[in-house]
């Protein structure tokens, strides 16, 4: 069903890449209300999304609510279990391993939760928050070690050292997304998934949380899936970006082609509706507005999922070349340096 | 408890042409551990027909400085100043006497759509409810009409939608009617405070081209409440500025993106990932965090964040002055210093966790 969406990523001049996310699938079952509680269907979240994560990059995921960027990292590190797909890590496929076989690999693959208020135990100090990871992998050492070892951390991310005794609620929303960034790093990992990690956060404070990550790359040489759905973060921190739709990625470019030369015609909408905090821009600017709301996942449109409010096929296609995209999934095709779309119509736009 | 109001001995009405004036509004809420002061001295006039934006922190004060003006404060509040609709006092009214002009004059849209909806009418019969509210047209009429705002505000298949009820509609939708009910009695003014926040950036789009022809459809000025200065961007004419309970800086929309006269709006800017720019440069946070509206030191309230600051700041709170425009107003003793500065000049790209320092600390650590 989803072959058309197997295309593989085009490869950036031969790298070989940390992760390598191959036709990953993941269904969760709706079941009927009531007492016998009967599967009557499937939440489609992911279907069918393929791509390469890098050595020391930074890949971008982004997409609306629901699109299913959360389902996709959380499959990354299976800590929920693929419906089918391949995950490919240092040689083995992580979908087919068990909780104990995952445990050595989770110190290189961590992942940053979004709400930095839910991820962490109030009853915890800092120290013993950062500590933990390091405790659980027997990587603690002595008392002293395993102290300075977190004071290392805490300075890493930029917060005082001194206030390790304090508790999770004692700090604000940005300072808590460092103590997350802290205890994620406690075990050197190769790749981090970030996901949301600034959303929830003020702009002034956002600024300082971007720094670091940018930072802890620069030094560290870390792999980041940074999922989001604010593009002009994303713009600012990625090195390439992937664009998801009803659980299909639909675009997916080095940072600047995607921004400048988007091909697919949600990738066009999604960045002509961002804001730009430039009046003279606004007022100049060529909007692409959609019609209609996100489709369900339980009964996504057949062949492209986009199509129910696509613009292009509302206001440009003949019925024949509608029919192909009620008909066809479009594959992920690339179009020439690593930009591929899956659009049976993509045609580049410069928005921004 | 009843509101404690002091009305300031107004000015004649009619001044100018303003639909609205909010003069020296001031908001206080006593609590358990002190006083907060949670709108300190504001001032605006909203001419006919013009979009005006508010920008600030959270907690700096926008969403009561709005409902302070629509009467509908908790009554502990302890309000005073003035707030004047075509020159006809509003504060101080009786709750019946406002109520003829909440609605009718002066709309609101909240950012949760379903505190405006109610939920066991579908949503055509609460759009004509609010006409029939204030005007003698018959149920049928009425009804009409409320398909043709559903029409206006970009529900597609509105003879089907206005059937509906509210859950039966998506987050993006319910707001679109929430619009509709705004401008269904053809208001002179509509605050809208924060409309578009919990949605996607697509739906967002939705809304705000909705918003637009609400305006274009009833003429209506506009006041645009939100954190994201994109959106002041691309909807506003002028653009407030709101700190710690004050305006710290007023101007066209122009003006203050492009020209900031006072160090939180350069800050503010600083720190934005843009969208539009592709490098990676390092963005420019706001050392700090804002200011306890409780027992508020006297002085700039933007002192101990701010790279400019000397002895006076901490010592008098500016007023608004005029900067090289007359219309572009900045709370600072020293913007004159902020011409053709950059965020990047002022402030610094740091990485370390920036809300319990000053920025002269960070020059010790540098
Ligand atoms: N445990 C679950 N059981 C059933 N459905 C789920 C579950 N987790 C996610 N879903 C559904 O899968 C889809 C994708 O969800 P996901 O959380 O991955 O989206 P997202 O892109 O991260 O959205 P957001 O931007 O809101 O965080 C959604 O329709 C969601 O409702
Ligand atoms: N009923 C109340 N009693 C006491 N304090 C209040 C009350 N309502 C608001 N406040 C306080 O007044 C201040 C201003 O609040 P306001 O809701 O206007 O902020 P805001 O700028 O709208 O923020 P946000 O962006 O988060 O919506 C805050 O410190 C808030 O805690
Ligand atoms: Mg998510
Ligand atoms: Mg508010």
């Amino acid at each position: 069903m989803t072959a058309a969406n197997v295309a593989e990523p085009a490869v950036s001049a031969g790298r070989e890449p940390v992760l390598a996310v191959r036709d990953l699938v993941k269904h969760f079952p709706v079941r009927s209300r009531g007492l016998i509680r009967r599967r009557v269907g499937d939440v489609h979240a992911v279907c069918g999304v393929s791509f390469d994560l890098f050595g020391n990059e930074t890949l971008g995921l982004v997409g609306e609510s629901g699109c299913g960027k959360t389902t996709t990292g959380r499959l990354l590190l299976n800590l929920i279990k693929a419906t089918s797909g391949e995950v490919r890590y240092d040689g083995r496929n992580l979908v087919d391993l068990s909780p104990s076989q995952m445990r050595p690999l989770r110190r290189d693959l961590q992942i940053v939760f979004q709400d930095p208020f839910a991820s962490l135990d109030p009853r915890m100090t800092i120290n013993e928050i950062v500590a933990e990871p390091l405790q659980i992998h027997g990587l603690y050492g002595s008392r002293t070690q395993g102290r300075d070892k977190v004071r290392e951390l805490l300075r890493m991310v930029g917060l005082n050292p001194e206030h390790g005794n304090r508790y999770a609620h004692e700090f604000s929303g940005g300072q808590r997304q460092r103590i997350g960034i802290a205890r994620a790093l406690a075990l050197r990992p190769k790749a981090l998934v970030l996901d949301e990690p600034v959303s929830a956060l003020d702009v002034s404070i956002q600024a300082g949380v971007i720094n670091l990550l940018e930072d802890l790359q620069d030094e560290l040489g870390l792999s980041y899936l940074f999922i989001s759905h604010d593009l002009s973060v994303v713009r600012h921190i990625a090195d390439r970006v992937a664009v998801m739709y009803l659980g299909r990625i639909v675009e997916i470019a080095e940072k600047e082609q995607l921004f400048t030369k988007a091909a697919h015609p949600y990738t066009q909408a999604l960045i002509s509706a961002i804001p730009l905090p430039d009046p003279r821009k606004e007022r100049s600017r060529q909007r692409i507005t959609l019609t209609g709301d996100v489709p369900s996942p339980v009964d996504p449109p057949s062949g492209c999922r986009f199509r129910s409010r696509c613009p292009k096929f509302a206001n440009e296609l003949t019925d024949a070349e509608r029919q192909k995209c009620v008909d066809e999934v479009p594959a992920l095709i690339d179009r020439g340096q690593g930009h591929a779309s899956a659009c049976h119509y993509a045609e580049a736009l410069k928005l921004v | 408890m009843t509101a404690e109001i002091n009305i300031q001995s107004g000015r004649k009405a009619g001044d100018g042409a303003a639909v609205l004036e909010v003069e020296n509004l001031t908001v206080e809420f006593p609590t358990e551990d002190g006083v907060v002061q949670a709108v300190r001295g504001v001032s605006y006039r909203l001419a006919p027909g013009e979009a005006m934006g508010i920008v600030g922190e959270s907690g700096s004060g926008k969403s009561v400085t709005s409902m302070a003006i629509m009467g509908l404060l908790p009554k502990t509040a302890r309000i005073s100043g003035s707030v004047r609709f075509r020159g006809e006092e509003l504060l101080g009214r009786s709750e019946n006497e406002y109520a003829a002009v909440r609605g009718k004059k002066i709309a609101m849209i909240f950012q949760d759509p379903l505190t405006s909806l109610n939920p066991v009418y579908t949503v055509g019969r609460q759009i004509a409810e609010a006409i029939l509210a204030h005007n003698d047209v018959s149920k049928k009429a009425a009804m009409d009409r409320a398909v043709e705002l559903l029409a206006t505000v970009g529900i597609p298949f509105p003879e089907q939608r206005a059937n509906n009820y509210p859950h039966e509609m998506s987050g993006g939708m319910r707001q679109r009617v929430v619009i509709a009910i705004a401008m269904a009695n053809d208001p002179d003014v509509i605050i809208a405070d924060e409309p578009t926040t919990a949605l996607d950036v697509t739906v967002q789009a939705q809304v705000l081209e909705a918003l637009e022809a609400a305006r274009a459809a009833t003429g209506a000025a506009l006041v645009l409440i939100t954190h994201d200065l994109g959106v002041i961007a691309g909807h506003a004419d002028r653009i407030c500025v709101m700190y710690a309970g004050k305006l710290v800086e007023k101007g066209t929309v122009d003006q203050v993106f492009y020209e900031p006269r006072m160090p939180y709006t350069l800050g503010l800017l600083g720190s934005l990932p843009r969208l539009d720019e592709g490098g990676r440069e390092r963005l420019t946070p706001i050392v700090g965090s804002p200011p306890s509206l409780m027992n508020l030191p006297p002085g700039c309230p933007f002192t101990p964040r701010c790279p400019l600051a000397q002895p006076v700041c901490e010592e008098r709170e500016p007023d608004l002055y005029a900067t090289d425009a007359p219309a572009h107003l900045s709370a600072c003793h020293f913007h004159e210093k902020l011409v053709g500065v950059s965020a990047a000049q002022l402030f610094r790209p740091t990485s370390v966790d920036t809300e319990g320092v000053t920025p002269r600390d960070l020059e010790v650590q540098q």
